[in-house]
């Protein structure tokens, strides 16, 4: 079976639980589920496919949850369009971080801590100002309806990530066969070659990041609409980051449905160590790094490298 | 302009703080700096040591002064195996994935701290804890004048080892050349464990300094990393004196921030300068290479 | 075509390329040869953009391109192959030359349609589908060579093609390069290999030390005195004289 028809077999099946699941309790973990794949989606098209690992992705997240949520609160602004405002600031910034980084060609590691220290600035100054709620966060007042893009019925919300997460599929089928995602993977492979066929470096992993912060500030807006709060240390503090780049890793770097088998596996082997071990907290982030580590040393193509292979050859694991 | 009494004070207070910082960045400054092991645990192996050296006075009696030469062969055991059976085989030798497998580390650790221990926050009161040392201009809590020797004898004995010791040289050669250094029969692999080692070796070090005038919580680790990771960075990869010099200033910038700004952007500074010397001089201040 | 004049350089103290001067015109296929070290792939570097020149320019078809980064000259008709293969390992064959490809063709379809023309050329045509990381060196040389033809250039530099080949090897090559310079591409090859150089260029610069001390046609700039004290060392010109001179004799 390849990845291709198990991933959509997985969405079917996801699709089927708003029917089939009574209990609030598993709903609402599914919906998590989808929402962590659609965030590690947006890594996946900057990591997966564009090669650059953030380990800050929870800004873009951040900026798309307190967006949101200060449009509304402080500005009284639509719900929709709040959101949408706050998906826009999120690819804005996701832009103008790139065209700093990018251009003095911080790669590697080096980006990797630098979006980490971008994602800390921004938490701290969140936490620091009135206008962001301070330390306390902001709450969005409860008024469920559609206009205001809450609703009584969590299955609006389940469907609503459903859909995010079909689309996110599309974008990462897109990537891989379109001429922006051709060049994307070969600046992944080898800048150099790709300077030399005509590819601008810069520009390319410039879009590529904007479109990864639009993606993941997608998921911030949606959290806050589903949970109506939001504090510094939810959007901008290390969970989200490394919730977005580890369920991309061990679902299949560069792969389409990675990110949603990553999301799937762990969450469900979190769950089960958490009702396993009677709730202990940290223990299922223990398990987390474990599955990280074995993952990066056992399978470096992912949970999507475990299916057959149509061509995609397996990672290279030469020093480059 | 603020006036120089709350300006001394603050620049100070900011001085000890630098001294903690350079005292943590030493042992990164070896392993990252010297030889690009990004190791994102840093932070956590600090955080356990200072468990470590938490336990053995809570539950020992054992003073942590005295703890260092009990903990640093320990934890010089603990980083060889790390990076020889788990960090090397796991990242394939990339420098990304040895981020990622750190990373896995340092997750593993923290939480496995958080479940073993829980958040609540341990210190220590040792009988010299309330000594202070009395400069005319400020007053300071000995343990932190304590530790900011500690991080100079540190620096002079790890800069000692690297520039005259076998060893020492050993680890230059790899770093310089890796495949050279093997042809001329050097075990790459077990220098690169024993420099974590000692990279480890010397964060116990600093634990056991930092902990009679800080504290502890599985937190602490994940606070840290980045400000070591600046304080390297900052001071110039693989420069000891780089880092002194470069905790020293952060200590100081985060204080002036902290005073200028407020108590909670304290710490952005540190971010700021991060992120500028990264963009605009990844040298550093006595670094030789980016 | 391209013209190259006083390019210069420096590298701290020392200076890879020295003022030096070429021109290479449409059709031709020019040889730059030099023992090792002479600077051949920093000239190479300097032209095509990777390493910004200290001194002189570079034109090509009539544009100054002095300075433009390297995806701006390679998208006005010039580019370069890598002495060091730089395949993209994680694609196929067919993806890899497709990179190139899309410089002119964005549609997907139209890219990978080219991408098989293109490997057909260079006989890569039964590999379409391998990852690249799994080909031979010689295999990898034809990629390099496929992945700068798609983009569909006026002018190709090819760096060291031959080198690590064995002769059967080089010897299917030199007639793919022969026939992609009968479709249309000029060629400015670095060369090691005599044998492909002088059955293939019509011309030849020599680089010693950064600077061009010799040039003309393979057989002239051969038996030019300059050219063989710098690969045989001070005083071999007369020393190769004398002998040929004693084994004409005998």
């Amino acid at each position: 079976m390849s990845a291709r028809v198990a991933g959509v077999i997985l969405l079917a099946a996801l699709l089927c639980v708003p029917f089939a699941v009574r209990s609030e309790f598993w709903l609402s973990f599914w919906l998590l589920v989808l929402m962590f794949a659609f965030l590690g989606q947006s890594w996946n098209v900057l990591g997966g496919y564009g090669g650059q690992f953030s380990f800050g992705h929870a800004l873009f997240f951040g900026i798309g949850a307190y967006g949101t949520a200060v449009l509304q609160v402080r500005h009284g602004i639509n719900a929709y369009v709040a959101g949408a405002m706050a998906v826009a600031i999120g690819a804005l910034m996701g832009g103008i971080i790139g065209l700093l980084v990018f251009r003095y060609r911080l790669r590697g590691a080096y980006f990797a801590l630098v979006t980490l220290a971008f994602a800390e600035v921004a938490r701290i100054l969140v936490a620091s100002f009135q206008y962001t709620g301070s330390g306390f966060g902001i709450l969005i007042p409860l008024s469920r309806s559609v206009e205001n893009f809450q609703f009584a019925d969590r299955r609006v919300f389940y469907l609503l990530a459903w859909v995010l997460v079909v689309i996110g599929s599309l974008i990462a089928i897109w990537l891989e066969n379109s001429r922006f995602g051709a060049q994307l993977m070969a600046v992944r492979e080898n800048e150099d070659a790709a300077q030399a066929l005509g590819i601008n470096i810069v520009r390319t992993k410039v879009l590529a990041i904007a479109l990864s912060g639009g993606m993941a500030a997608t998921v911030g807006v949606f959290y806050v609409q589903n949970y109506l709060f939001v504090d510094s240390h939810i959007a901008f503090g290390p969970a989200m980051s490394i919730e977005a780049l580890l369920v991309c890793l061990v679902g299949g770097l560069g792969s389409v449905f990675g990110p949603l088998f990553g999301s799937v596996v762990l969450h469900a082997i979190g769950e089960a160590a958490k009702q396993a071990t009677g709730n202990a907290p940290g223990l299922n982030l223990v398990l987390y790094g474990i599955i990280l580590i074995v993952a990066l040393r056992f399978l470096p193509n992912g949970i999507a490298g475990l299916f057959a292979r149509r061509t995609r050859p397996k990672r290279e694991a030469a020093n480059a | 302009m603020l006036n120089v009494g709350l300006l001394l004070p603050a620049v100070i207070n900011g001085v000890t703080m630098g001294a903690v910082y350079a005292l943590i960045a030493l042992g990164l400054t070896l392993i990252y700096g010297v030889l690009h092991i990004i190791n994102f645990a840093h932070g956590s192996l600090l955080m356990l040591a200072l468990y470590a050296a938490f336990f053995l006075y809570a539950l020992g009696g054992v003073d942590p002064y005295v703890a260092i030469f009990v903990l640093m062969p320990a934890f010089f055991a603990l980083g060889y195996v790390l990076q020889r059976f788990v960090i090397h085989p796991a990242s394939h030798g990339r420098d990304e994935n040895i981020l990622l497998v750190t990373l896995g580390l340092a997750i593993i650790i923290d939480n496995l701290a958080l479940w073993l221990w829980t958040s609540t926050t341990r210190t220590i009161d040792t009988k010299y804890s309330f000594e202070v040392v009395d400069l005319g201009v400020a007053l300071i809590p000995l343990p932190k004048a304590i530790a900011f020797f500690g991080a100079l004898v540190l620096a002079a004995i790890l800069w000692w080892l690297i520039a005259w010791t076998d060893l020492g040289k050993a680890i230059r050669a790899v770093a310089r050349e890796r495949e050279g250094a093997r042809l001329v029969g050097i075990r790459v692999e077990h220098i690169y464990a024993m420099t974590f080692g000692l990279g480890t070796a010397v964060v116990a070090a600093a634990a056991c300094l930092l902990l009679p005038a800080f504290y502890v919580t599985p937190q602490v680790g994940y606070a840290f990393v980045l400000v070591a990771f600046t304080t390297v960075v900052l001071g110039g990869m693989g420069s000891f004196t780089g880092a002194l010099v470069a905790g020293l200033l952060l200590g100081v910038v985060e204080a002036l921030c902290g005073l200028y700004f407020g108590e909670s952007l304290g710490q952005i500074g540190i971010f700021v300068i991060f992120i500028l010397v990264l963009l605009f001089r990844p040298t550093g201040l006595f670094g030789a290479r980016a | 075509m391209l013209e190259v004049r006083d390019l210069g350089k420096r590298f701290g103290g020392i200076a890879a390329v020295d003022g030096a001067s070429l021109d290479v015109a449409q059709g031709e296929i020019v040889a730059l040869i030099g023992p090792n070290g002479a600077g051949k792939t920093t000239l190479f570097a300097a032209i095509t953009g990777f390493v910004p020149p200290d001194t002189g320019h570079v034109r090509f078809l009539g544009e100054t391109i002095t300075g433009l980064p390297p995806h701006a000259i390679c998208a006005r008709g010039m580019v370069r192959t890598f002495q060091i293969v730089q395949p993209f390992g994680g694609l196929t064959v067919r993806e890899n030359i497709a990179v190139g490809a899309h410089l002119h063709h964005p549609r997907r379809k139209d890219a990978l349609a080219r991408a098989e023309q293109v490997a057909a050329q260079v006989g890569l045509d039964k590999r379409l589908d391998q990852p690249a990381s799994t080909l031979t060196v010689a295999g990898r040389k034809r990629l390099e060579l496929a992945r700068a033809l798609a983009t569909e250039p006026k002018l190709l530099l090819l760096d060291e093609v031959m080198a690590g080949l064995n002769p059967t090897e080089i010897s299917e090559i030199v007639p793919v390069v022969r026939a992609i310079r009968d479709s249309g591409v000029t060629v400015m090859l670095i060369e090691h290999v005599m044998q492909a150089v002088v059955s293939l260029s019509d011309r030849a610069y020599v680089l010693n030390n950064g600077r061009i001390i010799a040039s003309g046609t393979t057989a002239e700039v051969a038996s030019d005195p300059n050219v063989i004290e710098a690969y045989l060392g001070h005083g071999a010109a007369e020393r190769v004289k004398t002998q040929l001179q004693a084994g004409h004799a005998s």
